[in-house]
């Protein structure tokens, strides 16, 4: 056994990998994978960088906890230090990484799972894992080309998935964003988890939210992108 | 119109080169800039009128004036500063016998939205300048007899690094405000990668917003847990050596029946040992739409007097400005606007 110290420093180490696939599956938005080396939960995070002396950024990740490689889901942002770096790299290109941790994990119980954007990557984590059956999936985006794997989980969860986009209408998709949506939900269960992903403001209005309709802040887990 | 204040001296030695002027004009202009009572240009008097409308031509001071003040019954102050972006931040000075303390912002509202805060309800809207923080110092009435700086206002200084760490420069520079860093103190919820480059570039103290010892509690008050939990931000603290004059605190709000029981008092010994530190425990001011409730004075004192017993120096810190919401975890223009 390595003393906590040790495993405090190995948990958190960049470590090199090479990447074996650069998608971008909508508009500056990418998925990028490696050859998987360790175990992790779904929901947890890896820090990423270009070079080890540059400070990493941290990103959920995107893919089940049993499957050959680890994806990442990210937004190319234009003023940022690493993501248009890395919407380019190709296969083959040799990326720092720590091994998984955090401590944003569901288990099969009942819950709702709360995402915008690229928020979905956890709760897309959790559903390739096998622990979806319970839950309901509210994604909201501003487009409709925003919600990431959409077919496959319309296909699996069925009515358990919801949309809801603020920008543009279609079927099947709620119009408006997340809060007006659950805002007009009259019972909302109280005795469950609530999981929630995305930027900060949704967060905090999506909690305010929850707990002026009876939830427990005990029972609401949040993972803030900054 | 680009603006003086809030540039560092190397910075106003390269504008003035870039003009045609003497290199020595930029040690003047951060002279005017950062320690005498002028607002303008023209007020340069020891550079050549040529210079100064050369200048005038491009820039401008820079200094912003607060819009709105307010009085508490304990004298705390609140400022209300505009940002260039059309925003709004808010700093409180603090009065207490000879001291002085300011408060200062570094962002405009906030993201890390912890749920015992009320700037998180706003949202974030931007990140300040340089200038813009040191603004918050240079253009208060008080300014003159500000004895300590504390980034305590609205957002995570961590989170808006490279401005914060210029500001900083320009408050403990010779050529700035000359401040001494030991009566400077940076708070951060735990953002490891700003932490340590704070550690490596500024001399200043070091404050960091801890509230519980335990993970899984943290998480539910503090979604940052999840990205940067609180053992990395122990094991770096840890592994820094801060010498004999700078200093590391944890800030601890405490909660009723949620983060004041014996059982985290033990934990906090475990966790804190080998780091020579201390513990200010905060009140929690409540606010609109928050389930948790502030710990009685007589658990506060005996959580405060336990800590202390197993040789964690801990104070109470005092509340100051609660009735025009400037205390701690209060600050949102939403109010103040409103």
């Amino acid at each position: 056994m390595p003393k906590a110290e040790e495993y405090q420093k190995n948990q958190f180490q960049l470590i090199p990998v090479c990447v074996t696939g650069n998608e971008e599956i909508s508009p500056g938005v990418h998925l990028i994978s490696w050859k998987r080396e360790h175990d992790f939960y779904p929901g947890q995070v890896v820090k990423i960088a270009a070079e080890t002396n540059i400070a990493p950024r941290i990103y959920s990740i995107c893919s089940g906890n049993d499957e050959p490689e680890i994806r990442v889901l990210f937004n190319v942002k234009e003023d940022g230090l690493l993501t248009p770096w890395l919407a380019g790299v190709v296969p083959g290109t040799e990326i720092w990484v720590t091994k998984p941790y955090g401590s944003f994990y569901d288990d099969k119980k009942p819950a709702w799972w709360i995402a915008t954007g690229t928020g979905i990557a956890p709760f897309y984590s959790m559903f390739r894992s096998g622990i979806s059956e319970n839950k309901i999936l509210i994604h909201g985006a501003r487009q409709l080309n925003q919600f990431y794997f959409e077919d496959e989980l319309e296909w699996a969860m069925g009515d358990r998935y919801v949309r809801c986009c603020s920008g543009e209408q279609a079927c099947n998709v709620f119009p408006g964003r997340i809060t007006r949506y659950l805002g007009e939900i009259k019972n909302l269960p109280t005795d469950i988890n609530y999981y929630l992903c995305g930027k900060a403001l949704m967060v905090v209005e999506v909690r305010d939210l929850l707990i002026s309709k009876g939830v427990r802040y005990e029972n609401i887990l949040a993972e803030i992108y900054f | 119109m680009e603006a003086l204040f809030g540039k560092t001296l190397n910075e106003l030695i390269a504008l003035s080169l870039e003009l045609g002027l003497p290199k020595f004009t930029g040690k003047q202009m951060a002279e005017w800039l950062y320690q005498k009572d002028i607002s303008s240009i023209v007020e340069m008097t020891n550079l050549s009128k040529k210079a100064r409308e050369l200048l005038s031509s491009k820039y401008e001071f820079g200094l912003t004036n607060p819009i709105k003040v307010q009085e508490s019954v304990d004298g705390t102050k609140k400022y209300l500063f505009p940002t260039a972006k059309g925003k709004f931040i808010e700093t409180a000075m603090i009065p207490d016998d000879d001291r002085k303390t300011v408060c200062v912002s570094s962002q405009v509202g906030c993201k890390m939205g912890c749920l015992f805060c009320m700037t998180g309800k706003q949202g974030f809207q931007g990140q300040l300048t340089a200038g813009e923080i040191v603004n918050q110092i240079r253009n208060i009435p008080e300014w003159h007899d500000v004895t300590n700086i504390v980034y305590m206002g609205m957002g995570e200084p961590f989170d808006n690094l490279e401005q914060v760490l210029k500001s900083l420069e320009i408050l403990t520079s010779e050529w700035g405000f000359a401040m001494s860093p030991r009566r400077i103190t940076v708070s951060t919820i735990g953002i490891v990668p700003g932490m340590m480059t704070f550690l490596n570039q500024s001399e200043a103290h070091l404050a960091v917003s801890m509230h519980t010892p335990f993970d899984d509690e943290r998480q539910k008050l503090m979604p940052v847990q999840v990205a940067y939990p609180l053992q990395e931000v122990i094991h770096e603290i840890k592994s820094w050596d801060f010498g004999r004059q700078r200093r590391v605190s944890f800030e601890y709000i405490v909660f009723k029946g949620l983060n004041d029981s014996p059982r985290h008092v033990q934990e906090l010994c475990k966790i804190l040992n080998g780091i020579k530190c201390r513990i200010n425990l905060i009140r929690f001011h409540s606010i609109p739409g928050t389930p948790l409730e502030g710990t009685d004075e007589n658990t506060l004192q005996k959580f405060k007097d336990m800590l202390n017993d197993k040789g964690i120096l801990t104070t109470i810190r005092a509340s100051r400005g609660q009735d025009i919401y400037a205390a701690c975890g209060l600050l949102s223009t939403k109010e103040m606007l409103g």
